[in-house]
C-alpha cells in the first residue's frame, strides 16, 4: 500500500469518508450486477451480460484517481466503470432494459454504455477495439493542449490482439496521455492466460514499448487507487503513457452463465476469499471506521436505489420504431 | 413463499433440462447459493437462487425438460415452515398446465410407421388410452396415398416475351402486342418494335395513341381498323375465285362419320382447312410474310382461323402446322381454338404465328368472300356457304354440293398465276378426301 | 470568363488538403509516409514543410491503430484526414472503420459522431497484381453510417475533401490509382463541391452508362465508340456510392430505357448489383431490356498485362454491353 493509505490516521475524517465512498461504489456495482443477473434470469435483460463481480476494485480504484474532465474508454464488461464514473444508475439500468431513458437510448445495451457528460466513451465489444480510440482521444488532447488523461480499460485477452501492440507503440511513440489499465483476470473468456500468451507477465511486456508499467493487486482497491493516482500524476507531469496491470479475478461466468469447465474450483474458491469488498470492509473495521449499523444502512440504501432504478426502467418508454434508423447519420438524427 | 423458476441462462435459451438438484426439501438456502444443475444444450450450468429461504417442494424431477420461467421448486420463508413440511418426493412433472408426455409407441408400430413413411406425431391413436395401433398406422399410410396430388403447375405457355418498357409503350400507343410478328431468334419485343408497329398503324392522321385508353371492345375495333386500313393502304390485293364440287368429299365424310361418336365426327370445314394447308405447303409462295420489301416464306403452315367473337370483333389464331395434322387432330384443335378464342384464352403464339389465314363465312350464309389480307401475311383464303347447285359432270347435269373458294393475294409477293395454281390445288385435294 | 489552370488529379488533391489545413487548425493529415516521403502517391508532397510534423503526421504501419486514433481524435474535436495507403491495407483497419467509425453514433444513442475523413487509393490497371489491385469501395458502401465518395474528375478531386471535412460523420474517399497523373484544366477558384448528387458527364438518349471513379474514363471512351455506331449514350458519374443518388439513376434510365452499369469491383455482391436491383425496384417498367453489368472478372487480379486488361472493364466491352441492351 502506498503512502496515502498506509499512513492511516484514525481521526482523518476526510480519509474515512473517501474510503466509505470506495466501499459504497464497490458495493453498488456488486449489488447492481447481482440484480442484473436476476433480471436476466427472469428475461427482463437480454443479449450478452458480462458481469464484473470480483473485479470491482479495479474500476473503483482507477476511476477514483481520475479528475472530472478525464476520459474513460471501456470494454464490454463495463457496468462497473460506468457506475464508478458516476453515470446514473437509472440510466444504466434503463439501458439494460433497452429503454429510451437508457444512457445509450436503448441502442447499446449492456456492452455499449456511453455518457458524454461523464466522459465515458463507451463500452466496446470488440476486444482491444477501444485501445486505438483512446490513443486518438489522447492525440487530440495533446494537439489541443488539453490537460486530460484518458483511462483505457481492456483485459488480458486484448493483450494478444494486434491493436494492443499497435496502440501501446503509437501512444509511446507520440508520448500521449493514456493510462492503459489491463484488467488481468487470467482468462480470455475461457482460455487461461498461459494458454494464449508466450509471456504472461503483461506489465513486463508493456514496458518493452517504452512506457512505465507496473503490476498491482487488483483485489485491493486502496492499492489500485494509489497506483492509478501515481500514474495519472506522472502522465499529467508529462511522463507519457503509463501501463497498469491489475491482477484480479471474475467470480462469475464470462457472460452471465457458463459451466466454468475451464477453471479449477479450488482456484475460484481461493480468489473468492480475496473478495475486494470483504477486504476493504476488513480494513475499515480494523481501523474502527465501519460499524455494523453503517454497513446495514449502506446495504439498505443501495438496495433501495436499485429497486428504484428497476421500477423506473420498467416504466420507461421505448424508442419509437419510427426512429429505428435515427442516429445512423448526424443530419438525420435531429437534435 | 417464493417460486424458483427455470432461469434463462443465455440469450438463445428457451428451455432447459434439470440435471440435478443440489438441495432437498427442508434445506435452508441463501441468495446466491447454487441449488441445481441445468443443461442448456450448450453446457451444464450451476444455477443459483436469488432469494433466501427454505426449500419446500421440488416440482421437477431430474431429467425433465421445461421452458424458461416454469416453476422448479417452492421456497418457504422460514426454517420453521420447512420443518413442518413433509419431504415430498419430486414428482415426475410439474403441477399445473404442462406439455403432454411424449407418446409411447410400441417397437412394432414404430417400425411399421418408418416403413410406410408415416409421421407418428400426427397419428391419432385409437387404442387404449390413446395409444397408436398398427391399424392406425396403416390407415394413416392409406390416407397419404389417396391424398389428391398437388396439381401440377400449369405449363408455362408460349408467352410472348416483351420488355417491360415495350409493354408499357404498347399500351400507351395502342399497339396490339399479339399482332406483332415476333422478332427473330427468340428475342423479346422491344420498344423499337412497338414504335415501328405504331408508326405503321397511323391512320388518316390519327395516331393509334389517340385511340388508346378506350374500352376493350373499342380497342379491338381500333386494332382491326388500323390493321385492315394498313392492309388496304399498303397491300395491292388481287382476287381469284373458283367453285369447288364437294360432293365426293361430303359423301366420304358422311361414310366416315356414320360409325363414330358425335365427338369424333368431322365437319366439312376440317377438310377445307386441311386441303388449304397442304396446298400452301406445296406452294410456299403464298405462305409467309412480306417484311421490309421482300417475301419471307414460313417454314411451316400455321393456318390463321378467322373467328368472330360474340362481343364483336375478330381474331385469327393459328392452327399450328396444319398440313401435318391428322384430320381428327385438326378437328379437335380447331374446336379447342374456337372455344378458347371466344373465352379470351388464346396463347400468345397462336395470336402471333399465323402464316396464311382462312376465313369461312359459310355458316353466315354468304357464298363468296373477298377477304382483306392480314399483314404481313401475303394471302387469305375464303370459303363460302356449301350450296346445292345444278352442276354438269361428265356431260350430265346433276345436283351437286359446291362451295366457292376465293383467294386474296398480295400482288407484291405473288401474281395471279401463282394464286390460280394454288386454288386449283385446293380443289384437286378436295376431290380426294381420303388423301387428306 | 474565369481563370483556369493546368493541373493534375494529384495536385488537385494536394491543394484541397492544403486549403483545408490553412482554413482550419483542427485539420491534420496522418498516415503511412505522408510526411518525409511525401505520400506514397506524392499527394502530400511538400505539405510537411508547410505545416510541420505535428499536422503532417507519419504513422507506424499500424492501420488499425492510426485509423482508430483518427476516430478518437475526431470525437475529441479534431478534423483528421487519415490516409490509408491503399484499399488493400484498409482491411487491417476494417474493424475500426466498421465497428467504431460507422457504429459509434448509433450505439451511443446519438452522443458521439465521428467527423473523420479517410482517404485511400483504390483500383487496378497498373500491374500491381492480386494484393494491390482491389476495388473495395462497393464493400464499404454496404455499411450504414459511412459516406463513400469516388472522385473521378479534377473538380471532384479538388472539391470533395472540403465538403467531406464539413460532414459530421465519417467519409471515405476512394482515389483510383490510375487517376493521379490525369491532367486537365481547372478553374483557378475551384473549391468545395456537392457530394450528394451524381453527375451526367455526357448526355445521351439511347442508353445510360452508369459508372464512377476509375471507370469513368473508359466509359466515356465507350460512349465515343457507341456514337460511331449511331448510338447516343448517356454517361452518369455516380460520384457518391453511399448514399446512392437514386433519383439521378432513375431519371436517366427513364429517359433512355436501357442501362449498363460499369464497376471495377467484382460482379458478385457488388455495388453494380445494388444499382441493378434498385433499377429493377424503381424503374422496371421503363426498362426495354435487362440491365447489363460490366465488372471485373472474378479472379484475383493477375500481374501479366494482357491478363489484367482482360479482367478489367474496357471500352469495347462496355460498348458491346450497350449494344446488347439495345438489341
Amino acid at each position: 500500500m502506498s503512502a496515502r493509505h498506509t499512513a492511516t490516521r484514525k481521526r482523518d475524517g476526510a480519509l474515512t469518508e473517501h474510503r466509505h465512498d470506495l466501499l459504497r461504489t464497490m458495493l453498488t456495482i456488486r449489488r447492481f450486477e447481482e440484480a442484473c443477473a436476476e433480471l436476466y434470469s427472469a428475461t427482463k435483460i437480454r443479449g450478452f451480460l458480462h458481469l464484473y463481480v470480483g473485479e470491482e476494485a479495479v474500476a473503483t480504484g482507477v476511476i477514483a484517481a481520475l479528475g472530472p474532465d478525464d476520459a474513460v474508454v471501456s470494454t464490454y464488461r463495463e457496468h462497473g466503470h460506468a457506475l464508478a464514473r458516476g453515470v446514473s444508475m437509472d440510466a444504466v439500468m434503463a439501458e439494460m432494459f433497452g429503454r429510451q431513458t437508457g444512457c445509450s437510448r436503448g441502442r447499446g445495451g449492456s456492452m455499449h454504455l456511453f455518457d458524454r457528460s461523464h466522459g465515458l466513451f463507451g463500452g466496446n465489444a470488440i476486444v482491444a477495439g477501444g485501445m486505438p480510440l483512446a490513443v486518438g482521444l489522447a492525440l487530440a488532447d495533446r494537439m489541443q493542449d488539453r490537460d486530460r488523461v484518458t483511462a483505457c480499460f481492456f483485459g488480458d485477452g486484448a493483450a494478444a490482439e494486434g491493436e494492443f501492440h499497435e496502440s501501446l507503440n503509437l501512444a509511446s511513440l507520440w508520448h500521449l496521455p493514456v493510462l492503459f489499465c489491463c484488467e488481468n483476470n487470467l482468462y480470455a473468456m475461457g482460455t487461461a492466460i498461459a494458454k494464449e500468451h508466450a509471456r504472461t507477465n503483461l506489465a513486463e511486456r508493456a514496458a518493452t514499448y517504452g512506457l512505465e508499467a507496473a503490476a498491482v493487486d487488483g483485489m485491493d482497491v486502496l492499492a489500485v487507487e494509489d497506483a492509478a493516482r501515481s500514474a495519472v500524476d506522472a502522465i499529467r507531469a508529462g511522463g507519457g503513457p503509463q501501463f497498469l496491470e491489475l491482477d484480479t479475478y471474475r467470480f462469475r461466468a464470462h457472460s452471465m452463465y457458463d459451466s466454468d469447465r475451464y477453471r479449477d474450483r479450488a482456484e475460484i474458491a481461493a480468489w473468492k476469499k480475496r473478495d475486494p469488498i470483504d477486504a476493504l470492509v476488513a480494513v475499515l473495521r480494523a481501523d474502527g471506521d465501519l460499524t455494523e449499523k453503517a454497513m446495514t444502512e449502506l446495504e439498505a440504501d443501495i438496495a433501495e436505489q436499485i429497486a428504484r432504478a428497476v421500477t423506473a426502467a420498467e416504466a420507461a418508454p421505448l424508442e419509437p420504431v419510427e426512429d429505428l434508423t435515427r442516429f445512423v447519420y448526424s443530419r438525420e438524427a435531429g437534435s | 413463499m417464493a417460486t424458483f423458476t427455470m432461469p434463462s441462462l443465455g440469450a438463445d435459451m428457451e428451455e432447459g433440462t434439470l440435471l440435478e438438484w443440489l438441495v432437498k426439501p427442508g434445506d435452508t438456502v441463501r441468495k446466491g447459493d447454487i441449488v441445481a444443475v441445468v443443461d442448456t444444450a450448450k453446457a451444464a450450468v450451476e444455477v443459483e437462487t436469488f432469494v433466501d429461504g427454505v426449500v419446500q417442494e421440488l416440482l421437477v424431477a431430474p431429467g425433465t425438460t421445461v421452458p424458461v420461467g416454469q416453476a422448479l421448486a417452492t421456497f418457504g420463508e422460514t426454517a420453521t415452515t420447512a420443518a413442518t413440511t413433509p419431504t415430498a418426493a419430486p414428482v415426475a412433472a410439474p403441477t399445473g398446465p404442462r406439455p403432454a408426455p411424449p407418446p409411447v409407441h410400441s417397437p412394432l408400430v414404430r417400425r411399421q410407421a418408418e416403413r410406410l413413411g408415416v409421421d407418428l406425431t400426427h397419428v391419432v391413436g385409437t387404442g387404449r388410452a390413446g395409444v397408436v395401433t398398427r391399424r392406425d398406422v396403416t390407415r394413416a399410410a392409406e390416407a397419404i396415398a389417396t391424398r389428391p396430388a398437388r396439381p401440377e403447375p400449369s405449363a408455362p405457355g408460349a408467352r410472348i416475351r416483351v420488355a417491360p418498357y415495350a409493354r408499357r409503350l404498347a399500351e400507351e400507343l395502342g399497339v396490339d402486342l399479339s399482332a406483332l410478328a415476333p422478332p427473330p431468334g427468340g428475342e423479346p419485343i422491344r420498344a423499337k418494335d412497338v414504335r415501328a408497329a405504331a408508326a405503321k398503324t397511323t391512320v388518316a392522321g390519327t395516331t393509334a395513341a389517340e385511340t388508346a385508353h378506350t374500352p376493350r371492345p373499342d380497342a379491338m375495333r381500333g386494332v382491326i381498323a388500323n390493321l385492315m386500313a394498313r392492309s388496304k393502304r399498303e397491300v395491292p390485293h388481287y382476287y381469284l375465285a373458283t367453285t369447288i364440287d364437294l360432293t365426293r368429299a361430303l359423301d366420304w365424310l358422311h361414310e366416315r362419320n356414320r360409325d363414330l361418336p358425335v365427338s369424333d365426327r368431322l365437319v366439312p370445314a376440317a377438310l377445307m382447312l386441311k386441303a388449304t394447308a397442304l396446298a400452301a405447303q406445296a406452294r410456299p409462295a403464298l405462305n409467309g410474310f412480306w417484311i421490309d420489301g421482300s417475301f419471307r416464306p414460313a417454314d411451316q403452315v400455321h393456318l390463321g382461323i378467322a373467328i368472330s367473337l360474340r362481343g364483336g370483333g375478330l381474331v385469327a389464331p393459328a392452327l399450328h402446322d396444319a398440313a401435318n395434322l391428322a384430320l381428327t387432330d385438326l378437328m379437335a384443335q380447331m374446336r379447342d381454338l374456337v372455344t378458347r378464342a371466344r373465352g379470351g384464352r388464346l396463347r400468345g403464339s397462336e395470336i402471333s404465328d399465323p402464316t396464311l389465314t382462312v376465313t369461312n363465312l359459310g355458316e353466315q350464309g354468304v357464298e363468296l368472300v373477298h377477304g382483306v389480307i392480314y399483314p404481313p401475311q401475303v394471302a387469305l383464303v375464303g370459303f363460302g356457304r356449301i350450296v346445292e347447285r345444278p352442276w354438269a359432270v361428265d356431260g350430265l347435269i346433276g345436283v351437286r354440293s359446291v362451295t366457292t373458294a376465293t383467294l386474296s393475294g398480295d400482288h407484291r409477293a405473288t401474281d395471279g398465276f401463282t394464286g390460280a395454281r394454288f386454288l386449283a390445288d385446293i380443289e384437286q385435294r378436295l376431290q380426294q378426301p381420303e388423301e387428306l | 470568363m474565369t481563370d483556369t489552370l493546368e493541373t493534375t488529379y494529384r495536385e488537385a488533391l494536394r491543394e484541397a488538403i492544403r486549403d483545408a489545413m490553412r482554413a482550419d487548425d483542427r485539420v491534420f493529415l496522418m498516415g503511412e509516409d505522408v510526411g518525409d516521403y511525401g505520400g506514397c502517391f506524392a499527394v502530400s508532397l511538400g505539405l510537411l514543410e508547410e505545416f510541420g510534423p505535428d499536422r503532417i503526421r507519419d504513422t507506424p504501419l499500424s492501420e488499425s491503430a492510426f485509423v482508430g486514433a483518427g476516430i478518437g481524435a475526431a470525437i475529441a474535436g479534431m478534423r483528421p484526414i487519415v490516409e490509408v495507403m491503399t484499399v488493400n491495407f484498409s482491411l487491417l483497419a476494417l474493424d475500426q472503420i466498421m465497428n467504431n467509425a460507422a457504429s459509434l453514433l448509433h450505439m451511443s444513442g446519438g452522443q458521439f459522431n465521428v467527423p473523420l475523413v479517410i482517404r485511400m487509393t483504390t483500383g487496378a490497371g497498373r500491374q500491381l497484381a492480386a494484393q494491390h489491385s482491389h476495388s473495395l469501395e462497393g464493400w464499404y458502401a454496404h455499411i450504414p453510417g459511412l459516406r463513400v465518395l469516388t472522385p473521378a474528375t479534377l473538380e471532384d478531386a479538388r472539391g470533395m475533401l472540403a465538403t467531406a471535412l464539413g460532414d459530421p460523420d465519417p467519409v471515405l474517399i476512394f482515389e483510383h490509382g490510375s487517376l493521379y497523373a490525369m491532367k486537365g484544366t481547372l478553374a483557378a477558384d475551384a473549391g468545395a463541391v456537392d457530394i450528394d448528387h451524381a453527375a451526367i458527364r455526357r448526355p445521351g438518349t439511347d442508353v445510360s452508362l452508369i459508372t464512377y471513379g476509375g471507370s469513368l474514363g473508359k466509359t466515356l471512351e465507350a460512349a465515343v465508340l457507341l456514337d460511331q455506331d449511331g448510338v447516343s449514350a448517356e454517361v452518369l458519374d455516380l460520384r457518391t456510392l453511399r448514399p446512392l443518388d437514386d433519383e439521378a439513376i432513375m431519371d436517366s434510365v427513364r429517359r433512355t430505357h436501357h442501362a449498363v452499369v460499369v464497376d471495377e469491383g467484382w460482379r458478385t455482391g457488388s455495388i453494380s448489383a445494388e444499382i441493378s436491383a434498385r433499377i429493377m425496384e424503381q424503374a422496371l417498367y421503363d426498362l426495354d431490356a435487362p440491365v447489363e453489368r460490366v465488372c471485373t472478372a472474378e479472379v484475383p487480379l493477375p500481374y501479366a498485362k494482357h491478363l489484367e486488361a482482360a479482367a478489367l472493364p474496357q471500352p469495347a466491352g462496355i460498348a458491346a454491353a450497350a449494344h446488347r441492351t439495345l438489341g
